[in-house]
């Protein structure tokens, strides 16, 4: 199955379109929206605080006065970013270790799956707090804490996918012919083990949104005045009952995105698969 | 004294693809006479398995479907029918056997179990009765010691022993039609000699009539009476086996046996068969061998007529090899 | 008349493997894949090697290249014995002898355009320049009946035909001695089977390879080899010259074998000698002679005495104690 004939069944998938369509347009305000923000996301206007939607605001604007429609643009790059650079601390190493453990087995195998089974208990709340607690609360340490707890999931997949890859015939045919373990891993056992991880790191990425979210909720991630989602979210909370608007609508913000990448995931997913093709 | 059980007219099954309407069986008559074993010979892809498919309703749903012709049978036309008394005609009257016996057994019930399952279910025997008749049927097929291996489990047991039960399976409710898909194909040589010395002995038993599918024209030699040969879907000779293979007329079938490598045979390559089958979405315009035919004409873009060199040797091409 | 060398030579070559308790299961024991195997295989020859599932030819064609190590016994290649080979000299063996496969679909990395796959070897033993390397893939692909412009295809685009024809291609890359050739048709459509082995005929001639041809159909063996092996449970029990071996085969079991494969010739005459029993395991293989239980010429030593494998003329052994 060729690149080509993957974009084509994705591009039929409606829910992978609608997906890709969300993901994109984020992207697009991400990249120009702050040049594009009628005001300043971080300078308090005491005079206009929790006033709601309206022609001059179109999300209203929060406790402090600050514009909740711009600060929900800026806070679309940090968002993506979050996504980006949480996947990547999980992935990164997660591949890593997965094609070790799969590929030389034994004890190398066990000894490394038994760290990700301890890194596997943790939760994110967890170990973020612990992070914080040593490194003091910030947006990044937030996506590191996210992100290392996520290794173990990437590694267990791709370990998945080695120890089938290994019995493969075109992988022993390799080392019929002189290959050596680097070549054999890095060219045809890891370009085969992608398929499941493009698809997870995809779903993921909306997973790591909602869990800075979390986290920022909690005054462990972003610190103020960083217009983050989560933090907006968490700021929101206490004016529910008169101004529901600043909460909502970082909230609805949040909702878009992980579902843009929930749908583009799974639309990924069914691409990708050769076994839900029809012959 | 010919009897035909039966008469398949125009049967034609399409699948239905992303890419588009495959006709896998395009438009075949057949007929099988009572006591006779008619074989179906052709590569992957022909359409002969798809053909028994269709006559037991096996097809795989949606996207498999009979888009034309009859099926008689025991006087009625089993296209017709609806799923229920498809059942019921299913491994009572006709039964099949497949090619892989791990995959078509349960692995998880044993032998004995699956045995009586079938028996139970169209003899309306009760669980001592089915047993004993399991049994029974284990030791005709030729299983060593049938009492005791009839609580083995399929895993427990050899490829030759597996294909047995199967038999057994199919057999113990005496069909008129046994249907056997590549019977032999995934069996040792000196296994698949007594099978099918087996399916040999059992039909005169029996009194059935087989349909054997298979790709290996010597397993056809070996215990057919008849020969239909097919090709993308439609049946391009049809024959009395040594009628076929003293006189084979359609080109596909000459080139088809002078590929063969043959013990004893002459040295020196091998004639083989320009090209590859096509495929099914692709089919060429008229006589989809024309292209690696070498007797092809001009002619040959239009659908070949359907002719009788003798009146039971019957061949879809313009220009027959001579006899 | 041309005096060959032995290209490769193994003497009494072991290969066991423990089964493993895995869970549940209670098995334990050992599989005797291959037991005290001595042969020489010459150069330019090709050497057949016969076998029913389990019977150990696989395995011995992968100790011979020492895909795998051996339990006991050696193997020498142009006089050397493999088994002193560091990893550098196992490396430059590598380009000496290679494999072709049974399953052309997955014996190719589906992700790489075959003109990658076929340079691959190339690039591993870092041979040539760039563009040397991409001549040579052209001039291969062409060798073996592709066009220059399929490097740029991935493997789903071809047939299992071709697939094989790409699998050859690669391994002729380093331009070996000797190609173990394990089943190479056996997963091919019979008109593409014809294809396939007058390639592997040409490219002997052509190149002065020597093949150890490893096949079940004794017809495929019998067009390509020179000299045939018959193995049983892990043991050779005959060797020698093809048409001698066709003619008048020795074995008990070598007699069986070729009476068991069917013929396409639905008048020729056939002397069946259909065995008993199934093929056994090598975890538990019988006492004295392995095929003693099935055997129709049995005698008492059988039961207690294995025998060896015996010159019964200058080019002929035999492994029974009733010849």
């Amino acid at each position: 199955m060729t690149k080509f004939e993957a974009l084509r069944d994705l591009l039929r998938n409606w829910s992978a379109s609608v997906g890709m369509i969300v993901i994109a347009l984020v992207l697009l305000v991400a990249l120009i929206g702050p040049v594009l923000a009628p005001y300043d996301p971080i300078a308090p206007e005491p005079l206009n605080r929790l006033k709601g939607p309206s022609h001059a605001h179109y999300f209203g604007t929060d406790s402090l006065g600050r514009d909740i429609f711009s600060r929900v643009i800026h806070g679309s790059r940090i968002s993506l970013m979050i996504g980006l650079i949480s996947v990547t601390i999980s992935l990164v190493p997660g591949t890593f270790l997965g094609l070790l453990a799969g590929y030389f087995g034994g004890r190398l195998d066990s000894l490394i799956m038994r760290f990700m089974d301890i890194l596997l208990a943790f939760p994110a709340i967890l170990l973020a707090i612990f992070i914080t607690a040593i490194l003091g609360p910030s947006l990044t340490n937030t996506m590191i804490a996210v992100g290392i707890v996520y290794i173990p999931h990437y590694a267990r997949i791709v370990r998945s996918s080695v120890l089938t890859l290994k019995e493969q015939l075109f992988v022993q045919a390799i080392a019929h012919l002189g290959g050596g373990h680097a070549r054999i891993l890095g060219r045809h056992i890891l370009p085969n083990s992608l398929p499941p991880i493009i698809v997870y790191a995809t779903l993921g990425m909306g997973t790591a949104v909602l869990q800075a979210a979390a986290l920022g909720f909690l005054g462990l991630g972003a610190q103020p005045p960083q217009p983050e989602w989560g933090a907006m979210l968490s700021e929101g909370r206490q004016y529910i009952q008169i101004a529901p608007h600043v909460a909502a609508f970082p909230g609805a913000a949040i909702l878009l995105l992980v579902l843009g990448f929930n749908l583009f995931g799974d639309g990924l997913r069914d691409a990708l698969d050769p076994s839900l093709r029809s012959q | 004294m010919r009897e035909i059980i039966l008469d398949i007219k125009g049967l034609t099954t399409q699948f239905q693809t992303k890419r588009g309407v495959v006709t896998a069986v395009d438009g075949i008559d057949l007929t099988l006479d009572r006591g006779e074993t008619l074989g179906i010979v052709g590569e992957s892809g022909c359409g002969k398995s798809v053909t028994a498919l269709s006559i037991l309703g096996l097809l795989p749903k949606p996207a498999g479907k009979i888009a034309a012709g009859q099926i008689f049978f025991d006087g009625r036309d089993l296209v017709t029918l609806r799923e229920a008394e498809i059942r019921h005609i299913r491994g009572n009257d006709i039964s099949m056997i497949f090619q892989e016996p791990m995959t078509s057994l349960n692995p998880v019930y044993t032998v004995g179990f699956q045995v009586q399952e079938a028996i139970r279910k169209h003899r309306h025997m009760n669980k001592r009765e089915s047993r004993a008749e399991a049994i029974k049927m284990l030791g005709l097929v030729g299983i060593p010691e049938p009492e005791a291996r009839i609580d083995d489990y399929p895993h427990q047991m050899s490829g030759g022993m597996r294909q047995r039960v199967m038999i057994a399976m199919a057999l113990s409710c005496h069909p008129q039609i046994m249907i056997a898909d590549e019977p032999t194909t995934a069996l040792d040589v000196t296994i698949q000699a007594q099978i099918l010395d087996l399916i040999g002995r059992l039909k005169e038993e029996i009194g059935m009539s087989v349909m054997l599918i298979t790709h290996d024209l010597g397993v056809v030699a070996e215990i057919s009476q008849r020969v239909m040969v097919m090709y993308a879907g439609k049946v391009v000779e049809s024959a009395d086996v040594k009628e076929l293979f003293a006189n084979p007329a359609h080109p596909y079938t000459v080139s088809l046996f002078k590929s063969l490598p043959k013990i004893g045979g002459r040295d020196g390559a091998l004639k083989a068969i320009p090209g590859v089958v096509p495929s099914l979405l692709n089919l060429p315009k008229g006589c989809a061998f024309h292209e690696r035919c070498f007797k092809t004409q001009s002619r040959c873009q239009q659908a070949p007529p359907w002719r009788e060199i003798t009146p039971s040797h019957m061949v879809r091409c313009w220009e027959p090899v001579e006899q | 008349m041309k005096v060959s060398q032995p290209i490769l030579a193994c003497e009494q070559l072991t290969k066991h493997y423990s089964l493993k308790t895995a869970g549940f299961s209670r098995r334990s024991g050992v599989v005797r894949a291959v037991e005290d195997v001595s042969l020489t295989v010459l150069s330019g020859e090709v050497f057949g090697l016969v076998g029913e599932s389990g019977c150990g030819k696989s395995t011995l064609g992968r100790v011979l290249l020492r895909l795998e190590d051996p339990t006991a016994g050696k193997v020498f290649f142009a006089g050397q014995n493999l088994a002193a080979f560091g990893p550098s000299q196992l490396k430059k063996f590598r380009r000496e002898a290679q494999i072709i496969y049974q399953d052309p679909y997955s014996a190719l990395n589906p992700r790489q355009k075959i003109g990658r796959l076929i340079e691959e070897p190339l690039s591993i033993h870092r041979v040539g320049t760039r563009q040397e390397r991409r001549d040579r893939v052209h001039w291969l692909l062409d060798v073996v009946g592709l066009q220059p412009d399929h490097a740029q295809r991935y493997p789903h685009e071809f047939s299992g035909g071709q697939r094989q024809r790409i699998v050859i291609a690669r391994a002729l890359a380093l331009n070996p001695k000797l190609i173990l050739a394990d089943e190479p048709v056996s997963a091919l459509d019979v008109s593409i089977q014809a294809q396939v082995l007058n390639l592997l005929e040409e490219l002997r001639a052509e190149f002065g390879l020597t093949y150890i041809f490893i096949s079940h159909d004794l017809s495929v063996v019998e067009h390509i080899a020179d000299r045939v092996a018959v193995m049983y449970l892990g043991r050779l029990v005959e060797v020698g010259p093809k048409k001698e071996f066709y003619n008048q085969p020795s074995h008990p079991y070598s007699q069986a074998l070729l009476s068991a494969a069917p013929i396409p010739d639905p008048t020729a005459e056939r002397n069946r000698v259909i065995l008993t029993g199934d093929v056994p395991s090598p975890v538990n293989p019988p006492s004295g002679c392995s095929f003693h239980p099935r055997c129709p010429e049995r005698r008492d030593i059988c039961f207690t005495k294995a025998p060896t494998l015996r010159q019964l003329t200058p080019e002929r052994w035999v492994s029974c104690h009733m010849r």
